[in-house]
C-alpha cells in the first residue's frame, strides 16, 4: 500500500504536467470546435452551434487540397525514404572501417533544425542563381533555369528532397536496429547453397526486418501527417495553397484569420487522423513494456 | 570483393549527399554578399565575416541564442528530473494503472501539437505568458516529457535489480537507494534523455512561432525563419545564423553520436 503511495507520488509531477498541457487543452479544442468564435468579430460572441463547423470542413474545398498535399507528401517522401534507408542500412551493416564518420554524417541532417533544412534547401533551388540551377545548366540537363518555388507541381522537388534528406538517417538508423538483430548464420547458411545476394535480400534480410520497417512506416507516417516547419520556411504553402499541408491550413485558420471556432474543427480532424494511425501504431509495438521490445 | 567496393561507392555517395548542403553553406556564408550564388566553390573568393558581423551587430542575433539556451536548458532539466522519478515508479514499484499511465504516455508522443495551439494559446494569454519563457517552457515540458519518461523507463528496466535490494537489505531507504544507487548507475541514460530533449526543445518551431510576439522572446529557428531584408531575402545573414545554429548540436551529435543513436533506436524500435 505504501509502495502504490509512493509510486503515484512519484509519477504525477511528469503524469500532471502532461494532463495539464495535452489533455485538457484538447478538452478546450473539441469544445471550441462546436462554438462559431471568431476574434476578429468578438462582437459575435461565442455561439454554440453545434457540428456545423464540421459540415463547414465537410464542404471545404482547401481543406480537402490540403489533405490531398499532405497524403501526397507523406507518400513520395516516406517512400523515398523507405528505399534510401535501406540502402544506407544494408551499407552501413557491412562495412566496418569507418563507421563513426559515416554514422555522424549521417545523424547531422537529423538532428539540426527543421527550419535550417528548409532554409539550406531553398538557397541550393533559388532560381536562377541556386547551386541546383547552375549544376543543372552547366551539365546541359535544362536549357533554362527552372523556377522551383513557383510552380504548383514543381515546388515539390525542393519540399520532398529536403524532407528526405533530413530524415533517411532516421529511417536508416531504425533499419540498422533491425538488420543487427538478423542471425548471421541465416546468411552464411544461404551462401553455402549457393543462394545469390538478391536471393537473400529478398527471402532472408526484408521478411526478417519487416517489423523495423512497419515501426519506420508508422513513424514516418505520423510526422509526414504533422509536416509544419518544412512548408511554413520552404513554399509557405505556395505558390497560392498548391503545396499546403494540413498543419499549415489550420494554423493559417487559427493564428492568421484568427477562426478559432473553425480552426478548432480542423484540429480535431487532424487530431483524429493521428489518434487513429497512433492506435495501430500502440497495438504493434505498444503491448510490449519498453526494454523487452528490443527482440521483436 | 568486388561487392565490397560497391558498398562503399553507394555509402560514399550517400554520406556526400548528406553533407554537400552544409559545405555549401559554410563556402556561401563566408562569401562576400555581392557574388553569393552562383556555381560552388571549393573555397570562397575573398572570404570574409561580414554576414557573421552583421548577425551580432545588426541583428543582435545573441538575443534569440540567449532565449534558446535558457528555454532548451531548463525544460532538458525539468523533463529529466520529472522524467526520471516517474519512470522509476513505472520501471521498479508495486503500481495499480501502469500499463494505462504508459499508454498515455505513448499516446502523446504522438499528439499533433497543432490540434492544441490555440487554446494553449488562450491559456497562455489568460496567465499572462505569452512571449515569456515560462510560457515555452510549460509547454516543451509537455511535449518532451512523454519521450523522456518513455527512454528513462527502457534504462532502469535494464540495470540489474540485485544491487538495489542488496542495499534494501542492508538496510537503506527507497530514497536512498534511489540516489545512492540507480542514479549513478542509469547517468548513461540520464545523459542521452537529456541530448535528446535539449535537441527537441532546439529544433521546435511551431510554439516557439505561436507564444512569442517579438526579438526580445524568440528562439533561434524562429528569429531565422522570420529574417527579412529591405529588398531582398539576406541570405549571407541566414546561411551564417543557420551555421550558428545547427552548431551546438553538430558538436552535441559528434561528441555521443553513439549514446544518440541507441536511445534513438530505443525510443522508436520499444516505442
Amino acid at each position: 500500500m505504501k509502495e502504490q503511495r509512493t509510486a503515484w507520488l512519484l509519477v504525477a509531477p511528469a503524469l500532471g504536467s502532461i494532463l495539464l498541457i495535452a489533455m485538457f487543452p484538447l478538452g478546450w479544442t473539441i469544445w471550441e470546435s462546436l462554438h462559431q468564435h471568431d476574434l476578429r468579430m468578438p462582437w459575435l460572441g461565442r455561439p454554440f452551434v453545434g457540428l456545423s463547423n464540421y459540415a463547414t470542413v465537410a464542404g471545404d474545398a482547401r481543406f480537402w487540397g490540403a489533405i490531398g498535399h499532405t497524403a501526397f507528401f507523406a507518400f513520395a517522401s516516406i517512400l523515398l525514404e523507405l528505399a534510401l534507408g535501406l540502402v544506407l542500412a544494408l551499407a552501413m551493416n557491412r562495412t566496418f572501417r569507418g563507421r563513426g564518420v559515416v554514422r555522424a554524417a549521417v545523424l547531422l541532417p537529423w538532428a539540426i533544425p527543421t527550419v535550417v533544412a528548409a532554409l539550406l534547401s531553398r538557397f541550393m533551388f533559388e532560381s536562377p542563381w541556386g547551386v541546383v540551377d547552375v549544376l543543372l545548366t552547366r551539365a546541359g540537363l535544362v536549357d533554362k533555369p527552372v523556377v522551383w518555388l513557383a510552380g504548383a507541381q514543381i515546388a515539390w522537388v525542393p519540399l520532398i528532397l529536403a524532407d528526405v534528406w533530413k530524415t533517411t538517417p532516421f529511417v536508416a538508423l531504425l533499419l540498422l536496429a533491425g538488420l543487427q538483430n538478423i542471425d548471421r548464420e541465416l546468411y552464411e547458411a544461404a551462401s553455402i547453397d549457393g543462394a545469390s545476394a538478391w536471393w537473400q535480400l529478398r527471402r532472408i534480410t526484408l521478411p526478417l526486418l519487416k517489423p523495423a520497417i512497419v515501426v519506420a512506416l508508422i513513424f514516418r507516417t505520423l510526422d509526414a501527417f504533422r509536416v509544419f516547419d518544412l512548408v511554413y520556411v520552404l513554399t509557405g504553402g505556395g505558390p497560392g495553397t498548391s503545396t499546403e499541408p494540413i498543419a499549415l491550413y489550420t494554423f493559417n485558420t487559427l493564428l492568421q484569420n484568427l477562426e478559432f471556432g473553425y480552426g478548432a474543427a480542423l484540429s480535431v480532424v487532424v487530431f483524429a487522423a493521428t489518434f487513429g494511425l497512433a492506435m495501430v501504431y500502440i497495438r504493434w509495438v505498444g503491448g510490449v513494456a519498453p526494454g523487452e521490445a528490443a527482440a521483436r | 570483393m568486388s561487392g565490397r567496393v560497391w558498398w562503399r561507392a553507394v555509402l560514399t555517395a550517400l554520406v556526400l549527399f548528406a553533407a554537400a548542403p552544409f559545405a555549401w553553406a559554410i563556402i556561401a556564408s563566408l562569401t562576400p554578399g555581392a557574388v553569393l550564388g552562383g556555381a560552388p566553390a571549393l573555397w570562397p573568393r575573398n572570404p570574409t565575416l561580414e554576414h557573421y558581423r552583421a548577425l551580432f551587430a545588426v541583428r543582435s542575433f545573441w538575443l534569440p541564442i540567449r532565449n534558446s539556451l535558457v528555454v532548451a536548458g531548463t525544460t532538458t532539466v525539468l523533463c529529466v528530473s520529472a522524467g526520471a522519478l516517474a519512470a522509476y515508479a513505472l520501471a521498479r514499484l508495486e503500481m495499480r494503472g501502469k500499463r494505462a499511465i504508459l499508454a498515455v504516455i505513448l499516446a502523446v508522443t504522438m499528439f499533433p501539437q497543432i490540434a492544441i495551439v490555440s487554446p494553449l494559446y488562450m491559456l497562455l494569454r489568460a496567465m499572462h505568458l505569452i512571449d515569456s519563457y515560462p510560457g515555452l517552457i510549460l509547454p516543451y515540458v509537455t511535449f518532451a516529457m512523454p519521450l523522456a519518461v518513455w527512454l528513462l523507463v527502457g534504462f532502469f528496466r535494464q540495470l540489474p535489480r540485485d544491487l538495489e535490494e542488496q542495499a534494501m537489505v542492508d538496510g537503506a531507504s527507497r530514497w536512498q537507494v534511489m540516489r545512492r544507487v540507480v542514479l549513478p548507475l542509469s547517468a548513461p541514460g540520464l545523459a542521452t534523455t537529456a541530448i535528446l530533449t535539449f535537441i527537441y526543445c532546439w529544433n521546435e518551431f511551431l510554439f516557439a512561432l505561436s507564444f512569442t510576439l517579438g526579438p526580445e522572446r524568440q528562439t533561434v529557428p524562429v528569429a531565422i525563419a522570420l529574417f527579412r531584408g529591405q529588398y531582398q531575402i539576406p541570405w549571407g545573414e541566414i546561411l551564417a545564423a543557420a551555421i550558428l545554429a545547427t552548431a551546438p548540436v553538430a558538436i552535441v551529435v559528434l561528441a555521443f553520436q553513439r549514446r544518440i543513436v541507441q536511445g534513438l533506436t530505443a525510443g522508436a524500435v520499444k516505442g
